[in-house]
C-alpha cells in the first residue's frame, strides 16, 4: 500500500460508524436480511487490508494520518503492522460472519436494527484500538469499546441481570480504561513521544525511568481488565447476558483479546525486564487456572466458553511477558487458533440454544441426528481447542510448550499449569461441542417456536445463563421438532472451524502471511515461526499427549469433576463478583452519607460557608505576606457635601437592616441607592449616576409591587446569638473588602488601557464619550454577552410568573376602567 | 396556546377594592391617570434623544433603554398593562428579541467587510447639507436599547400583570 | 480620598453580607441588592477617582486630559448595573413565587428539594 491510500485507510475505519448509522433504517426496510448489506461492510473492509498482507510480511509497517491537534502534537495516526492487520483481518472478518449470524440469531426481534448498529459501532471501535498509533486515539478507541460493551451487555435492558453486567462491564473495563490513559500520559511526559511507533524508539528512556514501574502498572491496569485477568476477570462470565452474537464477536473472539493486543503492542517498550516477566506469567497462570477450575463446574453451555475464554487470555498474557524463544510465535498462534475456535464454538452454543431452547448441559443430548452440520461445526472447532492434529489448535499448543519446557523452576512451574490448563480446556471442549449432540435424545424445550414469542416481548432468544428460559414450560407442552439451524447461523461456525484446519494443514503458507510477520511486529525484529501440524517426537509432543490424557479422563469424570470443582469453590465462597456488589453499595451509601454532611438542605449554612471561606480568603493572605494597607490619610480631602451623601448611603444601608416594616425597608433600600448615584455623580461619572438613578428607581417600583403582595415583614426575628454570629462573619468580610481596596489603591495604578481608550477613542471610534464607546465599539462583543444576558433573565422571570402552580389559567388585566 | 380559549366573563369580585394594594391605591388618582401618557411620551422621547447623543454626551443605550422602561411601567401603573400592550404595538419579549437580533447584525456586518467580527464601521453620508455620522456601533447601542427596553418592560409588566390575581 | 472610600465600601459588603446571611428570603434578597452597589463601588474605587471631571473629549481636543475621570471601570460598572438589576428582578419573582408555592419565607422551612427526611438511595441495578 503507498501512501496515497491514507484517504482510504481513513475512510475503511470509519465506515463501520457510517453503516451504523444507517443499519436501523435498513433494517426497517428489509427486516433480518439487512444483515447481508451489512456484512459487506466487515467483508469489504477486509478485503481491502488483505491487500496490505504483502508490504508488512518483513515486519514492516504501514503509517499515515492526520494532524489533529497539531498545537498538543496530537494526531489521528495508524500504525499496521503485522500485528496490527492480523487484527483487523480477526474483526473485519469474523465481524462480517458475526452480522450474518445475527441475522438468523434475532430474526424477528423487534430491536433487530439497533443490534446491528450497536454491533458496527463496536466493529469500528475495536478497529481503531488496534491501528492506533497515537496515544489519545488509542485511548478513545479504547474506551469506545468500553462503551459499546456496555450497549451490548445491556441489550436486553428490560432484565436487572443484563443491567448489572452491563455496569459491571463498563465500570471494569472503563475503569481500566482511565488508569491506561494515567499510564500513557505517565509515559507521555517520560519520553515526550506520543505515538506506539515512536515509543519503541525510545525503549531504552522509558527502562531507565524512575516511573517505568508506575507506568507499567497503570499501563496494565487497562489491559487486564480488559482481557478479563485475575481478579478482574468476573466481569466477563456475567458479560454472557449479551446475546449469543455479542458474545461470540466481543467477548471471546476481539474486545478481550485487546488487553492481550496492548501487551503484544508495548512489549518491545516494557518487555525484557524483570517486572514484565514476572506480572505477567504470574498473572497470566492465575487466570489459566482460575477460568478452567470455575469454568469446570458450569453447566451452561455459555460459561463454560466464557470461563475457558478466561484461562486462554491467562495463557495469552503468561506466553506474552514469559520472555523465552518461541514464547511470542506460541502467543501469536495461540491468539489466532483461538479467535477461531472460540468464535466458532460460541456460535454453536447459541445455535443450540436457539434451536433446543436450553443451553444447559445437563439437559441436552442427543442433537446430532438433527442438527448434523452444527455438529459438524462443533467437532472442528472442540479439535482445535483440544489441540489434536491437524489443526491450528495442535500447533499452537506445540508452540506453547516449546517455549514453556525447560529445567529451570520456574519453566517447570509453568509448563505444570498450562498442563493443567489445556487438559482441563480439552475436557471443556469436548463437553460443549459433543456432549449435547451425542447420547439420547432428550424431551427438550424447543427454540425458536418459542423465539418468535419472545421477540414479540422484545426479549432474546436466551433469556436467562445457565437456567432454561422460562419459555421452555410452553415448549415442554408440544415437544416441538428440533431441526438444523438456519443457514445464516451454520456460515459462521463452519468457516470459522475450517479455517482452523485450512491454517493448520497448509502451515507453512499461514505463517508466512500470518503468524511470521505478527510474531516479528510484536518482538520488533524478524522472526520466523516454521512449526507444522505434522507431529515428531519431541518433548512438546510428549507434554501434549500428557494433556489430552489428562482431558479425556476429566471429560469422562466430568459430573464428578464439576461436583469437586463447585464444593472447592463454594468452601471459598467470596469471591470478587460479590465484592463489585458491595463496593457499589458501599460507594451509593458513601456518597449518600457525605452528601447529607456536606448539603445539609439549609441554606443559611452555606452562605455561612461560603462568606467565612471568602473572609478568610482575603484577610490571611494579606496577613501571612504581610501586606496590611497603610492607615488612610485623616482627616479626609472631602468636602462637607461629600461626606453628607456619604452619611446618607450608610443611614440607608443601616435603615434597611433595622427596618422593622416594609415600607421602611423598600424606602431605606432606595436611600442607598440614590446616594450611590450621587457618589457616581461627584467623581466624574454621569453615565453610571443616570443608569444607578433608573434602576434604583425601577428596583423600587418592582419590590414594591412584590413586597405589598406578601404579607412579609423584613424585620430579623431570630436570637441574639445567631445576629452576632452572622456579624462578626459580616464584619470580617467587610473588613477585608475595605483592606484589600485600600491596599489596592496604594500601589502604583497601571494606566495602560486607560490611556490606550483615552487615546484613540475619537480618533479610531470617532466618539468622544469614551464610556460609550467603549461599551459598543471597543469591547462590543462583551456588551453582545450582557444584552444577551438581560434578555434571558426577562425570559425567565416572564416564564417563573406565567407557570401557574394551581388554579385556573386567569387572562391578566387590571383595567382600572374594568375594575373600577 | 394551540386551543382557542372560551371566553371568559370577568367575575364580579366584591373584594376587589380590599385586595387592591396600598401602593395601587395611592397611585390611582385622577391626575396620575391622566398625566401618566403624556409623561411616558416625553420619557419615550428623551430616552431616544439620550439614545442617539450616547456616542458623544453622557447617554446611550443601556440608560435610555433604561428610561423608556420606566416610561412604560409608569404607564402600566396608571392605566393597566393591557394599556401598555396596545401602546406598544410590539411584544416587549419580541422587542428585547429584535434587539439582541439588531446587535448581532451590526458585529456581523463586519463579515461583509471582509474584517473581524464586531470591527466598527462608518460611512458619513450627506443629508440635506447635514453630515450624519452613521455606524455600526450606533446600530449595535439601538440593540442594546431596544434589549433593555424589551427585556426590563417584560418584567415590570409580569409582575403588574399578577397585581389583580 | 480612596483610603476613606475603601471604608465606606467594606460598610456597604459588611451589611450585603450581614443580610444575606439571614434566614429569611427578603432579608437575602435586600442583601443581594446592596452587594451589587457594593461590588460596582469597589470596583469604581479601585480605578481610582478623580472629581466633576466626566471621560467626555472636549471640543477640539483629541484625547482626554489626565484631569478627566477613568472611563474604564465606568464602562464595566454601567454593564454591570443593568445585569445585576435583571438578577434582583429574576431573584425578586423566583422568591414571590417560591413563597406562593411553599407559603413561607423562611429557608429552613424550604425543603422541597433537600427534605428533611430524604429516602435512601436505591442500591439496585
Amino acid at each position: 500500500m503507498a501512501a496515497s491510500d491514507a484517504p482510504y485507510i481513513f475512510l475503511t475505519l470509519i465506515a463501520p460508524f457510517l453503516a451504523a448509522a444507517i443499519a436501523p433504517l435498513l433494517t426497517r426496510a428489509l427486516g433480518h436480511w439487512a444483515a447481508l448489506p451489512l456484512a459487506l461492510v466487515p467483508a469489504g473492509i477486509f478485503a481491502f487490508f488483505c491487500r496490505a498482507l504483502a508490504d508488512v510480511q518483513g515486519g514492516q509497517a504501514i503509517t499515515g494520518g492526520y494532524l489533529w491537534v497539531p498545537s498538543f502534537n496530537v494526531s489521528y495516526s495508524w500504525l499496521i503492522d503485522g500485528l496490527s492487520l492480523t487484527f483487523v483481518l480477526l474483526i473485519s472478518g469474523i465481524g462480517a460472519l458475526i452480522l450474518l449470524y445475527a441475522g438468523g440469531y434475532l430474526k424477528g426481534h423487534a430491536q433487530q436494527g439497533r443490534f446491528f448498529s450497536f454491533i458496527l459501532m463496536f466493529m469500528g471501535s475495536m478497529l481503531g484500538v488496534v491501528v492506533s498509533d497515537s496515544f489519545l486515539m488509542l485511548f478513545i478507541y479504547w474506551e469506545l469499546t468500553s462503551i459499546t460493551s456496555f450497549l451490548l451487555i445491556g441489550f436486553d435492558h428490560s432484565r436487572e441481570a443484563s443491567r448489572r453486567a452491563a455496569i459491571q462491564a463498563l465500570v471494569v473495563t472503563g475503569g481500566g480504561g482511565l488508569a491506561l490513559l494515567a499510564g500513557l500520559i505517565l509515559v507521555w511526559n517520560m519520553t515526550g513521544v506520543s505515538t506506539i511507533s515512536l515509543l519503541i524508539e525510545y525503549a531504552q528512556a522509558v527502562k531507565a525511568s524512575p516511573y517505568f514501574f508506575a507506568a507499567l502498572l497503570l499501563i496494565l491496569g487497562g489491559a487486564f481488565t480488559k482481557s478479563a485477568q485475575f481478579p478482574f476477570h468476573f466481569w466477563l462470565p456475567n458479560a454472557m447476558e449479551a446475546p449469543t452474537p455479542v458474545s461470540a464477536y466481543l467477548h471471546s473472539a476481539t474486545m478481550v483479546k485487546a488487553g492481550v493486543f496492548l501487551l503484544m503492542r508495548l512489549q518491545p517498550v516494557f518487555g525484557d525486564t524483570a517486572a514484565w516477566e514476572t506480572i505477567l506469567p504470574v498473572f497470566g497462570g492465575a487466570t489459566l487456572l482460575a477460568g478452567t477450575v470455575i469454568g469446570l463446574r458450569q453447566t451452561d453451555l455459555k460459561l463454560m466458553l466464557a470461563y475457558t475464554t478466561i484461562a486462554s487470555l491467562g495463557l495469552l498474557v503468561m506466553l506474552t511477558g514469559f520472555g523465552t524463544p518461541h514464547a511470542l510465535e506460541s502467543a501469536v498462534l495461540y491468539l489466532i487458533a483461538h479467535a477461531l475456535f472460540k468464535g466458532a464454538l460460541f456460535m454453536v452454543a447459541g445455535a443450540i440454544d436457539h434451536e433446543a431452547g436450553t443451553r444447559d448441559i445437563t439437559r441436552l443430548g442427543g442433537l446430532w441426528r438433527a442438527m448434523p452440520l452444527t455438529f459438524a461445526a462443533a467437532m472442528l472447532a472442540a479439535l482445535s481447542m483440544g489441540g489434536l492434529p491437524p489443526f491450528l489448535g495442535f500447533l499452537a499448543k506445540e508452540e506453547v510448550y516449546e517455549a514453556l519446557a525447560g529445567s529451570n523452576p520456574r519453566a517447570i512451574a509453568f509448563t505444570l499449569f498450562a498442563i493443567i490448563g489445556n487438559g482441563l480446556m480439552f475436557a471443556l471442549a469436548f463437553a460443549v461441542a459433543l456432549k449435547p449432540f451425542i447420547g439420547t435424545e432428550r424431551d427438550l424445550p424447543g427454540g425458536h417456536h418459542g423465539a418468535a414469542a419472545g421477540a414479540e416481548t422484545g426479549a432474546p432468544p436466551s433469556a436467562l445463563p445457565g437456567i432454561s428460559p422460562s419459555r421452555g414450560e410452553i415448549g415442554k407442552r408440544h415437544t416441538p421438532h428440533i431441526h438444523e439451524a438456519p443457514a445464516l447461523m451454520l456460515i459462521g461456525p463452519l468457516v470459522l472451524a475450517l479455517a482452523g484446519l485450512a491454517a493448520g494443514i497448509f502451515s507453512d503458507a499461514f505463517h508466512a502471511t500470518f503468524s511470521a510477520p505478527m510474531a516479528s511486529a510484536i518482538a520488533h525484529e524478524q522472526r520466523s515461526i516454521s512449526i507444522s501440524a505434522i507431529p515428531h517426537l519431541s518433548l512438546p509432543f510428549l507434554l501434549s499427549l500428557a494433556t489430552v490424557a489428562l482431558g479425556v479422563i476429566v471429560y469422562l469424570l466430568l459430573d464428578r469433576a464439576r461436583e469437586a470443582a463447585a464444593a472447592a469453590l463454594e468452601s471459598i465462597g467470596w469471591g470478587p463478583d460479590q465484592g463489585f456488589d458491595q463496593a457499589m453499595r458501599g460507594l451509593v451509601r458513601g456518597s449518600y452519607i457525605i452528601t447529607r454532611r456536606i448539603q445539609t438542605g439549609r441554606l443559611e449554612t452555606y452562605v455561612m460557608v461560603t462568606f467565612i471561606v471568602i473572609a478568610a480568603a482575603l484577610l490571611v493572605p494579606m496577613t501571612t505576606f504581610g501586606e496590611w494597607p497603610a492607615a488612610p490619610l485623616w482627616p479626609v480631602d472631602a468636602g462637607f457635601h461629600e461626606l453628607m451623601v456619604f452619611a446618607i448611603a450608610v443611614i440607608g444601608l443601616f435603615a434597611v437592616v433595622f427596618a422593622a416594616d416594609r415600607l421602611t425597608a423598600i424606602v431605606s433600600l432606595g436611600i442607598q441607592g440614590f446616594a450611590v448615584a450621587v457618589i457616581f455623580m461627584l467623581y466624574g461619572a454621569p453615565d453610571l449616576a443616570f443608569t444607578q438613578f433608573m434602576v434604583e428607581t425601577l428596583s423600587v417600583v418592582i419590590l414594591a409591587l412584590v413586597m405589598t403582595r406578601l404579607d412579609l415583614q423584613p424585620s430579623d426575628h431570630r436570637h441574639g446569638f445567631e445576629r452576632l454570629k452572622d456579624a462578626a462573619i459580616a464584619l470580617a468580610c467587610g473588613a477585608g473588602f475595605a483592606a484589600l481596596l485600600m491596599r489596592a489603591v496604594q500601589v502604583p495604578f497601571n494606566n495602560t488601557l486607560t490611556d490606550f481608550f483615552n487615546q484613540w477613542s475619537k480618533v479610531v471610534a470617532h466618539g468622544t464619550n469614551v464610556v460609550n464607546v467603549i461599551i459598543v465599539d471597543f469591547r462590543g462583543t462583551d456588551t453582545l454577552g450582557e444584552i444577551a444576558v438581560v434578555t434571558i433573565t426577562g425570559l425567565a422571570i416572564l416564564a417563573l410568573i406565567r407557570i401557574r402552580v394551581s388554579g385556573d389559567v386567569k387572562p391578566a388585566d387590571n383595567d382600572p376602567e374594568r375594575s373600577a | 396556546m394551540a386551543k382557542p380559549k372560551p371566553a371568559r366573563a370577568p367575575k364580579p369580585d366584591p373584594a376587589e377594592g380590599q385586595k387592591r394594594s396600598p401602593m395601587r391605591r395611592g397611585m390611582d388618582t385622577l391626575i396620575f391617570r391622566t398625566m401618566a401618557p403624556y409623561l411616558t411620551a416625553l420619557m419615550v422621547l428623551f430616552s431616544v434623544f439620550v439614545l442617539l447623543r450616547g456616542h458623544n454626551q453622557p447617554g446611550g443605550g443601556f440608560i435610555g433603554g433604561l428610561i423608556a422602561a420606566s416610561a412604560f411601567a409608569i404607564l402600566g401603573i396608571a392605566q393597566g398593562v393591557s394599556a401598555v400592550r396596545r401602546a406598544l404595538w410590539f411584544d416587549p419579549t419580541a422587542i428585547a428579541a429584535a434587539g439582541l437580533t439588531v446587535s448581532t447584525l451590526a458585529g456581523l456586518m463586519s463579515l461583509a467587510a471582509d474584517v473581524p467580527f464586531m470591527t466598527a464601521l462608518w460611512v458619513f453620508p450627506n443629508i440635506f447639507g447635514t453630515e450624519v455620522a452613521l455606524s455600526t456601533p450606533m446600530l449595535f447601542d439601538i440593540g442594546v436599547y431596544l434589549v433593555v427596553t424589551g427585556a426590563i418592560t417584560t418584567v415590570a409588566l409580569a409582575l403588574e400583570e399578577r397585581e389583580d390575581d | 480620598m480612596e483610603g476613606f472610600m475603601s471604608v465606606i465600601v467594606g460598610i456597604f459588603f459588611a451589611v450585603a453580607i450581614y443580610l444575606m446571611l439571614s434566614q429569611y428570603i427578603i432579608r437575602i434578597l435586600l442583601g443581594v441588592a446592596i452587594l451589587g452597589n457594593a461590588v460596582n463601588l469597589l470596583l469604581f474605587v479601585a480605578g481610582r477617582v478623580t472629581r466633576e471631571v466626566p471621560p467626555i473629549i472636549g471640543k477640539g481636543a483629541d484625547a482626554l486630559p489626565a484631569s478627566a475621570a477613568n472611563p474604564l471601570p465606568q464602562a464595566l460598572i454601567l454593564t454591570a448595573i443593568v445585569i445585576s438589576f435583571s438578577f434582583f428582578a429574576f431573584l425578586l419573582v423566583l422568591a414571590y413565587r417560591a413563597y406562593q408555592t411553599l407559603k413561607t419565607d423562611d429557608t429552613h422551612q424550604m425543603r422541597l428539594a433537600e427534605p428533611e427526611d430524604a429516602a435512601e438511595p436505591p442500591l439496585g441495578y
